[in-house]
């Protein structure tokens, strides 16, 4: 590199352009582009694929009652299995990212790290297997306790699963499945906490948890909130696992989470229907999947804008 | 640092003042184990009243364990203390819960998927295996290949986007792209699937499936993960190199080529192979796009194709008669899988370590 350049060298303006310039830039910018047109082909290839579906009589379409009666209580099915996992696993995320970034010793909090991200690893077919045959065999007593105790509650009437392969199960897979991602924006936003906060909370005397209370949490907040939303748009796309554990039926909607009878998800019944189905219902299930899309699509971008907001903020500082 | 040693001193640090009142004294450390250990002894005598189960036992003596702790410390320090205590138990409990799903997960999976870890499983296929014996060869090199071609559509298009936003972009371009790239990672893998058979259905007719349709699915799910992972990694390239490049009068494409991209290698090898790892085990696009088949296909251009993920799906739920031996082949598979990311994920943090430029703190 030391070597003067060849005296045909240009001297003229920095303003030339070499072509080879042009043409990396070119390709740059197209890759970008490329991208935005993958997202709106993905829009509009499935709308006219879910056409036929959209524009078929209710007679033709599986089930009674056409597309809207078919769809709904898939839609059910999905919203309120993600929102028992988003119940169960913000509590714990939040709970993990303390103990990384809070009380763990220095030297093992990174090699937690590394072990709670390893949870993200894992295909999520793996966790279908690990649902179907440890998981739910062993709830199906606590399920039963849960029937003879609290069986006044909707959530928990009977005929309990003898399989425990119910609603409330895959809640809990799926909380162990975004555990991960929670855990890890919480973690990000609690580590950048500026030193300054913490310190001057401790040295006014307060205790480890007062400290987190009054500095951590209200700096964190708007991550975790952030956080738990892009975990909920993992939850709401969730295939596999629910489509190995979950033993969906026609149930429409109904609360009982420990019943035999639960409503499918969008994405399982897919997964599910979609191999041997032809004709119209092919259509019918990209149809479903396009609503699925929407709803993910409207999450993410509301928790991306969330996120995002907080980073504006903290770099304000 | 500092924060650690300021809490150790809170912790422990010397209390001078002897302890008068009530709730101004101080635990001593051994104290909380002590509250825990006498919490398992009672738990293990309530096990041997009612019913001995591990679970139960262990749940006794966290939840009785905490209370004894509060309550003793609310006592003798105070409920500031008491409640900074109850918080740490939950905290530490919390922890110990993430990691029962881990270890069951691995125990499980290694267990049942040991039965048939065996050189009849990566030598042979499933043609014309009925019951006993058979093995995932075609799954395998489904999977192999699929991933191949994921990563030759993925890598290029993903680094260029990178390295146009780090380089180039400006405006509303960069703005629109860096949301989208975000959104994109949100995708459920189910919709890049279908959105694959939509693309090739319009050229191909209904019933289409491929090995490439399977390679487009994926790709949708990996670009984003390298424009980010590769955004992120070509952002700490000091601009002191850019600079010192353009003064020697070497073109902005040759500085990206000979001295950005080469001081970010480690960083890019990392990401990528992290995103193949994120790809490798995904299941559902490529059961709607690739299908399944019990023969050897090598071609992805032609017909059907096997994957390692779908062949695991297949063989647990549909296994036929008689359903054990299809199930242990579904957990081999599972086994392979989990070993096939697992091994990504160390080879990713290897890169990072052998090939990190010497300059880095």
């Amino acid at each position: 590199m030391t070597v003067t350049s060849p005296p045909q060298e240009p001297t003229a303006p920095r303003a030339v352009r070499r072509p080879g310039d042009r043409i990396f830039s070119g390709g740059a910018k197209g890759a970008g582009i490329l991208i935005l047109l993958i997202l709106a082909g993905v829009t509009v290839f499935l709308l006219a694929e879910s056409l036929p579906a959209l524009t078929a009589s209710a007679e033709e379409l599986p089930g009674e009652g056409g597309l809207v009666s078919y769809v709904w209580p898939l839609i059910f099915g999905t919203l309120l299995s993600a929102t028992i996992a988003l119940l169960v696993a913000t509590p714990l995320a939040v709970g993990i990212a303390l103990f990384i970034t809070h009380y763990a010793p220095r030297r093992l909090a990174q090699v937690l790290g590394y072990v709670v991200d390893l949870l993200a690893a894992i295909p999520s077919i793996v966790y279908g297997f690990w649902g179907i045959a440890w998981l739910a065999p062993r709830l199906v007593p606590f399920y039963r306790w849960l029937e003879e105790n609290l069986g006044f509650i909707p959530l928990f009437a009977g005929p309990v699963s003898a399989t425990g392969r119910t609603m409330l199960t895959i809640g809990l897979v799926l909380a162990v499945m975004i555990l991960p991602i929670v855990s890890a924006i919480s973690r990000e936003v609690f580590t950048q906490v500026p030193t300054l906060h913490t310190e001057a909370a401790l040295a006014l005397g307060a205790t480890r948890w007062e400290m987190i209370r009054m500095a951590v949490i209200p700096y964190g907040k708007s991550g975790v909130i952030g956080g738990a939303m892009l975990g909920l748009g993992r939850a709401l796309g969730e295939t596999m696992a629910v489509a190995i554990i979950l033993s969906g039926s026609a149930a429409g909607i109904t609360f009982a989470l420990i019943s035999s009878a639960n409503p499918q998800t969008i994405a399982a019944n897919i997964a599910l229907q979609f191999p041997e189905s032809t004709g119209l219902d092919v259509n019918t299930l990209i149809a479903s999947g396009l609503v699925l899309f929407v709803i993910t699509l409207l999450v993410n971008m509301l928790a991306r804008w969330i996120v995002n907001r907080r980073a504006d903020f903290s770099g304000a500082n | 640092m500092s924060t650690s040693i300021q809490q150790r001193n809170t912790g422990t640090g010397p209390h001078d003042a002897p302890p008068e009142r009530r709730g101004d004294g101080k635990l001593p450390r051994w104290a909380p184990w002590a509250c825990f250990a006498a919490a398992l002894a009672l738990a293990f005598l309530l096990g041997a009243l009612t019913s001995s189960n591990i679970v139960l036992l262990v749940i006794y003596t966290v939840v009785l364990g905490t209370i004894a702790v509060y309550v003793i410390s609310r006592v003798v320090e105070g409920h500031r203390r008491a409640t900074d205590r109850l918080v740490t138990c939950l905290v530490v409990t919390a922890f110990g819960i993430a990691m029962v799903p881990l270890v069951s997960l691995a125990y499980e999976v290694i267990r049942r998927g040991a039965e048939r870890f065996d050189g009849e499983f990566f030598g042979a296929s499933l043609q014309g295996v009925i019951g006993e014996g058979g093995g995932a060869y075609h799954a395998i090199m489904g999977t192999l290949i699929i991933t191949l071609l994921t990563t030759a559509i993925s890598v290029p298009i993903g680094l260029m986007t990178a390295i146009y936003l780090v380089e180039y972009g400006s405006g509303r371009l960069k703005r629109s792209i860096t949301f989208f790239v975000d959104v994109m990672t949100g995708i459920p893998s189910i919709v890049a699937g279908l959105f694959a058979y939509a693309l090739f259905v319009i050229f191909f007719g209904p019933g289409i499936r491929l090995g490439i349709m399977g390679a487009v699915a994926l790709s949708v799910l990996m670009i984003p993960v390298v424009v980010r992972s590769a955004e992120e990694v070509l952002k700490l390239v000091p601009n002191e190199l850019r600079e010192a490049s353009y003064a020697l009068g070497v073109p902005k494409w040759r500085t990206i080529l000979k001295v950005v991209i080469p001081t970010a290698i480690a960083g890019l090898g990392t990401g990528v192979t992290l995103a193949i790892a994120r790809v490798i085990g995904e299941t559902a696009p490529l059961l709607v796009t690739v299908g399944i088949t019990n023969g050897t296909n090598l071609n992805p251009f032609e017909g059907r194709m096997a994957t390692l993920p779908v062949y695991a799906f297949y063989q647990l739920t549909q296994p036929g008669v008689p359903p054990q031996n299809a199930i242990d082949r579904a957990w081999t598979a599972a086994l392979i899988l989990i070993m096939l990311v697992m091994g990504l994920n160390v080879v990713a943090r290897v890169i990072s370590r052998v090939f990190a430029p010497k300059t880095s703190r």
